[in-house]
């Protein structure tokens, strides 16, 4: 199965992009570029752009793809203000111009890199030493100048402030800016009246080291995306290669697949919250809520040999079934996850201060969400009910019984216990899943796909051969290109890939959610104070691994 | 050195060497600085929570700033965008100081292998102790800290061994 695109000319893409918005199109899932200058079959151009978005009842997606005949096109954050950086990552990554775009520089890699590694002419391996920080100022000054706090002067400089502001850099070293994540505040006291963010700080060239990897090598570095629930990352990549391949999974598999989802789930909004009330100076909440995510990996590493980094999944299934006696282990685990719940509920739920520092900080609408395009939790919180599982299921979803768990306000306090209540509907589904696991095998069964049993691989000639030939080819995957994507624990994850028929594909892109709940936070920061702030950040659970790739 | 304070009678002197009382000072009050990036800065997180519980080897006071740290954790990948990052926050240690590189990636670049990555932090800062893994257990940089702590103790490091490191971004 591969997508269509509907073709349009360069010149007609503003236009037909806000035709699409009002027919209902208002939601921006990607923006990304194809370089075919190596693509085996003859393209139109060289360079493509490819423009992902979602209808407003959230079943239907469409491509959008624009042959470029210059590296120039017209900006669409008129329409859409999520496009702001996704079209600035397209500048960074491949050289393509913007126009009119209100801040058109680098995001991923630093501001004295040269070229264009997205590129197929720029070597893999080619580093570029950075030797200072970019200081931002201009980009604060144009920010402040929209605040009209500063004016622009006749010789094009910015005048003097006319507050007496004090700018300070949040990070990237710094404890609440998770390590990679540098946010230049203006404050006046203590409220924030200016900000700006910078990301790229984990910029690891995931998508570039995917264009030389087989497609079951990347599962490892897809672990390594989110890394604090590094298995949903492996279903979401194995699914969208699975779906390209036009096959489709074992019962029993799906319904580990459901499972493993929603335990991933968990185990990643137990660090969030743990990590939002250390932010909040609650650091007892986090010895309860880490403790059961020691007990998740405890349960993971018997499944998969790791704790953090599973790399379970394999296009077609899984590296190998549940071991016998993982439903005690996993029953006990849920018992010690609800535990930590219920005790560090009972901290905060009627805690004056938990409330204070909650409620009615942080906001974000609905609307404003949406164009930002935010996703999952983030998104819920602001009242959108927007759920894959409920929305476009797969993998049996529609079958389990579970509620969506919507915020009203889009505060902190929302986005906190959308999370809590989407732990325990979590919990419902895994207890659904086990009661009904079926019986069967976990990989599909073709030889051109799955790897043989170990048995086979000794003692057969077909074994070895099989053996080898999927090992050091890859799986051929038919050429063409596929966008699909699931609820992870972040929102909807998204991969693009683009095949050429080898066993390597030619180009992969994620649709990574805390990209774009990023990209909003400077507008939701905006006037509030300055601890609001880094709560503010902890709750949007933003995991720069997923965000920089 | 062993002192059981029970056993020792009030206002008893004791004598030792003066670099034994520093190196038993040292090893018990390590104050780490942690630079996480990605996801080994998890592991770290497990490591300082309760099961793994870095205080009961007195190092748990963790400092975000530099300049009240003696021991640089790196944990996670170092990228060309952040290495004058962290070179600033090592130049900002006061002597003595250490370094661990937790994982693969802050050792050697780990599996990335590309444009955006380092291929290890001691190429712009000396390393003390390299932990393996990607990423490493909890228990694995609990070793790292054991073993600096007995060269601490018995004094068994040398001061002037970083002295003619130079690294991709000095002096420039
Ligand atoms: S060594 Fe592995 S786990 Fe650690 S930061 Fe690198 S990729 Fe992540």
């Amino acid at each position: 199965m591969m997508s269509k695109f509907i073709t349009l000319l360069p010149e007609e893409l503003h236009a037909s992009l806000q035709n699409k918005y009002n027919e209902g199109f208002i939601y921006l899932l990607d923006i990304t570029a194809v370089d075919y200058s190596e693509y085996p079959q003859a393209k139109e151009e060289a360079y493509a752009l490819v423009y992902i978005i979602r209808h407003k009842s959230f079943q239907e997606h469409i491509l959008i793809k624009t042959y470029l005949h210059t590296l120039e096109i017209e900006t669409v954050t008129d329409i859409f203000k999520g496009a702001n950086w996704l079209e600035r990552e397209v500048y960074d990554q491949y050289g393509i111009t913007f126009l009119h775009h209100p801040n058109l520089r680098r995001i991923l890699n630093h501001h004295q890199f040269v070229g264009h590694p997205l590129r197929k002419s720029y070597p893999i391996t080619k580093g570029q030493l950075s030797y200072e920080v970019d200081d931002l100022i201009d980009e604060m000054n144009n920010r402040l100048l929209s605040k009209n706090v500063v004016c622009r002067l006749e010789s094009g400089s910015f005048s003097e402030c006319n507050k007496d502001l004090m700018f300070l850099n949040l990070g990237p070293s710094h404890p609440a800016s998770h390590g990679t994540i540098r946010t230049y505040v203006a404050l006046d006291g203590e409220t924030v009246e200016a900000a700006v963010s910078e990301i790229g700080y984990l910029h690891r060239g995931f998508e570039k080291s995917c264009e030389n990897h087989s497609y079951n090598q990347i599962v490892p570095y897809t672990d390594r995306l989110n890394y604090c629930s590094a298995i949903s990352n492996n279903i979401a990549y194995v699914k969208t290669v699975e779906e390209m391949l036009g096959i489709t999974l074992p019962l029993r598999a799906q319904a580990i697949r459901v499972m493993l989802l929603e335990l991933s789930r968990i185990e990643d909004h137990v660090v969030c919250l743990a990590a939002v009330l250390v932010d909040m100076g609650g650091l007892t909440n986090y010895w309860y809520m880490y403790n059961p995510r020691e007990d998740i990996y405890e349960l993971l590493s018997k499944l998969t040999g790791a704790r953090l980094t599973n790399s379970y999944m394999r296009v077609g299934g899984m590296t190998n079934d549940l071991y016998e006696g993982f439903e005690e282990d996993l029953k006990d685990v849920i018992k010690k996850v609800q535990y930590g719940v219920e005790e560090t509920l009972s901290l905060i739920k009627h805690n004056r201060i938990f409330h204070d520092r909650t409620q009615n900080v942080g906001v974000i609408n609905a609307q404003d969400a949406l164009n930002a395009s935010m996703t999952g939790p983030n998104l819920r919180a602001s009242g959108v009910p927007f759920d894959m599982r409920k929305d476009t299921p797969y993998y049996g979803y529609e079958n389990y019984t579970f509620d969506v768990i919507v915020g009203s306000v889009g505060d902190v306090y929302d986005r906190v216990m959308v999370r809590f209540g989407e732990i325990q509907e979590s919990i419902k589904i895994i207890e659904q899943v086990m009661q009904n696991l079926p019986e069967g095998e976990v990989n599909i069964k073709d030889a051109a796909i799955t790897l043989p049993h170990k048995e086979a691989v000794y003692n057969t000639i077909e074994g070895v051969m099989n053996h080898f030939k999927l090992t050091y080819e890859g799986v051929k995957v038919p050429a063409g290109e596929y966008y699909s994507s699931l609820e992870a624990t972040n929102g909807e994850l998204g991969f693009f890939i683009v095949s050429d028929g080898s066993g390597i594909p030619y180009k992969v892109k994620v649709k990574a959610p805390s990209f774009t709940a990023m990209s909003a936070y400077p507008d939701i920061i905006e006037g509030s104070q300055l601890a609001d702030a880094i709560l503010t950040l902890g709750s949007l659970n933003i995991i720069a691994g997923e965000m920089d790739r | 050195m062993e002192i059981n304070t029970q056993t020792l009678p009030l206002e008893t002197a004791i004598t030792t060497r003066l670099d034994d009382a520093i190196g038993w000072a040292r090893e018990s009050s390590l104050w780490p600085m942690i630079f996480g990036t990605a996801c080994c800065a998890i592991e770290f997180m497990s490591a300082a929570a309760s099961k793994y519980d870095i205080s009961r080897f007195g190092a748990e006071v963790v400092r975000f700033s530099p300049r009240q740290a003696d021991l640089l954790i790196v944990a996670g990948t170092i990228t060309y965008k952040q290495a004058p990052i962290l070179k600033q926050i090592y130049d900002q240690m006061s002597e003595p100081k250490w370094v661990i590189s937790m994982g693969a990636c802050a050792c050697s670049g780990g599996f990335y292998d590309n444009y955006s990555t380092m291929q290890g932090i001691d190429e712009i800062i000396p390393v003390d102790l390299y932990v393996g893994g990607c990423p490493p257990r909890p228990e694995a940089l609990l070793d790292a800290l054991l073993s600096l702590q007995k060269d601490l103790r018995t004094h068994t490091y040398n001061p002037d061994r970083h002295k003619d490191f130079k690294g991709l971004l000095d002096d420039v």
